[in-house]
């Protein structure tokens, strides 16, 4: 819970991880590979406020102490999602796995959702796999990287078939939440992981779905934006966005909350940490402060009232993962500013 | 950032400082931006004997191969260019791909046979979707100052190219709509779709612009992120 001015936010980070990327973990031969993973997060780490830097020993392998500290303690979160990331052939006992995330919260409950996950190229183990993981730790969503390696192949489209059987499988184990990668630079070739056009094949094929874009597409916002406007079920995670530019480059975060604001509309954005890349306390703090500035090459983006940041920093994500609210942190049903307005229309009706 | 690369001082005169100057025409084609004001040359040296090496470093150890390939690529191909130079080295350092794009750059062997195994398609078509999202990203900046100005949706639907106050804004537009072998001609028209090359009619134009801008701000967004983790990655804006 974070208050300021009056006002209580209610925070769910929808969007973290608890990894373990000690040399010890590393996979013989891939060595390269893994120590390149994690130094290419910590340089992300950079793009935050100074004091929250971390030592890359401590930030390869922080403990549970660390997390509970940082993320709840310090850092105001109520409900903290898990976003596994496996990455086995870098990792021997994976980087950041549900077992692992879930031992965690089971010694916190109420604390943390322990999302699962999978790959469409695991075939029918891979699907008795999701299937013991929602069993055993309840899941409701599950995060996936479609540029994944495995075994030989360098990733996948969430259109493929195999894929499409994956969907439909974790639908009838009652997972909601589809969380995809779609980010900053990892290794595409010329399976361009970057390209949303998959997810709105999915979409539109699995309404009861809900796809979470996380890091909204970067580098390809524009993209990003066109298909979440028409696909009601489509939303922006935030991880990245507020962590990697909200601090760095002020400008042109503002430039890319007045889009999404205006593409994706506040209903459909998820705040999320991306922890241990970056602290939650100065991204909550930070985004609860910040106001669409008035300077003349941002004034046909509108400003952001309090409501848009509950729902951002909280609201949005408890009600895609059924998180009780106490009634002090919610808002109007027709606070804030309706998503999209014109977008949609302007979309269609070309 | 700034051009901070090592030139040569065993060169024959002039030669590496021109073989530098060539490199400014080499852009990051996913940022839009020339490789020497992103700071990824890290050094440009040419011997008496003509041969250059040029060395590139990038934000990240995991930056997309199949943009720092046809970075690679491209700085041979403008060095090499270079009267006076006989032969060229591209060394792309400290990324997990280096070894196959620097051999596969030196062998001329293309994106496909570099990656054998790995990738299905040489990287024409991905160059020119991104110099299509340039040409976007042009008219948000060109058109910005124009709607300002008091010029209506209206009317930009029906403006041509030599109507408009010249600018480097405007000639940049026109290099990328070159490149993508559109229109540059004074009477075309300034909005246009970049894949087919038609002109925007009245009714579009709204949205056109309006995916304009969201264009210009992700390739904004992008290269703040990419020169943010450079600085990072490289602090003293070389290489250590």
């Amino acid at each position: 819970m974070y208050q300021k001015d009056g006002e209580k936010y209610f925070i769910v980070d929808s969007h973290m991880h608890y990894w373990n990327a000690a040399p010890s973990n590393w996979v013989k031969g891939a060595e390269h590979y893994a120590k390149g993973w994690i130094e290419c997060f910590h340089a992300y780490q950079g793009l935050g406020p100074e004091e929250t830097h971390w030592p890359i020993d401590k930030f390869m392998a922080y403990t549970e102490d660390d997390l509970m500290k940082d993320v709840f303690e310090d850092g105001y979160v109520d409900v903290a999602v898990f976003q596994p990331t496996y990455l086995k052939e870098w990792y021997a006992e994976g980087f950041n796995t549900t077992e692992r995330n879930a031992a965690l919260g089971e010694k916190h409950p109420g604390m943390f959702i322990a999302n699962t996950r999978f790959d469409p190229r695991d075939g029918d183990p891979g699907v008795e796999e999701l299937r013991r993981n929602v069993e055993r730790y309840g899941s409701k969503g599950v995060k996936l990287y479609t540029a994944e390696w495995n075994n030989g192949s360098r990733g996948y489209k969430l259109s493929d078939p195999a894929a499409y059987r994956y969907l439909e499988k974790a639908q009838e184990l009652g997972i909601k939440n589809i969380h995809v990668h779609k980010g900053p630079t990892i290794w595409p070739l010329d399976k361009d992981s970057f390209d949303v056009s998959d997810i709105d094949h999915c979409a539109t094929d699995f309404p009861e779905l809900n796809f979470i874009v996380e890091h909204v597409g970067l580098p390809r916002i524009e993209d990003f934006c066109f298909m979440a406007t028409q696909e009601p079920n489509v939303y922006a995670g935030l991880s990245v966005v507020i962590g990697g530019l909200m601090h760095a480059r002020p400008k042109f975060f503002a430039k890319v909350m007045g889009e999404l604001l205006f593409w994706v509309g506040e209903d459909k954005m998820t705040f999320g940490s991306d922890y241990g890349i970056w602290e939650p306390k100065w991204q909550v703090e930070g985004f609860v402060d910040w106001q669409m500035p008035d300077d003349e090459e941002l004034s046909d983006y509108g400003k952001l009232t309090t409501a848009t940041k509950k729902k951002i920093l909280g609201l949005n994500a408890a009600k895609l993962y059924d998180i009780k609210v106490p009634a002090e942190f919610l808002v109007p049903a027709q606070a804030g500013t309706p998503a999209a307005q014109d977008a949609s229309q302007l979309v269609t009706g070309q | 950032m700034s051009v901070s690369a090592e030139t040569s001082v065993v060169s024959p005169p002039g030669l590496a400082s021109t073989a530098l100057a060539a490199l400014t025409t080499v852009r990051d084609p996913e940022l839009d931006e020339p490789i020497t004001t992103l700071g990824f040359v890290a050094s440009c040296v040419v011997s008496c004997e003509g041969r250059a090496v040029v060395r590139l470093r990038l934000p990240t150890y995991f930056c997309a191969p199949n943009f720092a390939y046809l970075m690679v690529a491209d700085a041979y191909d403008a060095v090499i260019g270079v009267p006076g130079v006989q032969s060229a080295e591209v060394i792309l350092e400290d990324h997990f791909a280096s070894d196959q794009i620097n051999a596969g750059v030196a062998a001329q062997a293309g994106f496909v046979k570099s990656f054998d195994g790995e990738a299905v398609a040489e990287l024409g078509d991905l160059r020119a979707r991104f110099l299509r999202k340039a040409v976007m990203a042009g008219t948000d900046v060109v058109c910005r100052p124009l709607l300002k100005a008091g010029v209506t949706p209206e009317e930009l639907a029906i403006l041509t190219l030599g109507t408009i106050p010249p600018s480097e804004q405007l000639e940049s537009l026109k290099r990328r709509r070159a490149e993508l072998g559109l229109s540059t001609h004074d009477d075309a028209p300034l909005l246009i779709d970049p894949a087919t090359g038609q002109r925007i009619s009245t009714e579009a134009v709204p949205l056109h612009l309006r995916k304009a801008r969201v264009t210009k701000a992700g390739i904004d967004a992008n290269t703040s992120i990419c020169s943010g983790m450079f600085k990072v990655r490289y602090p003293q804006g070389r290489t250590p």
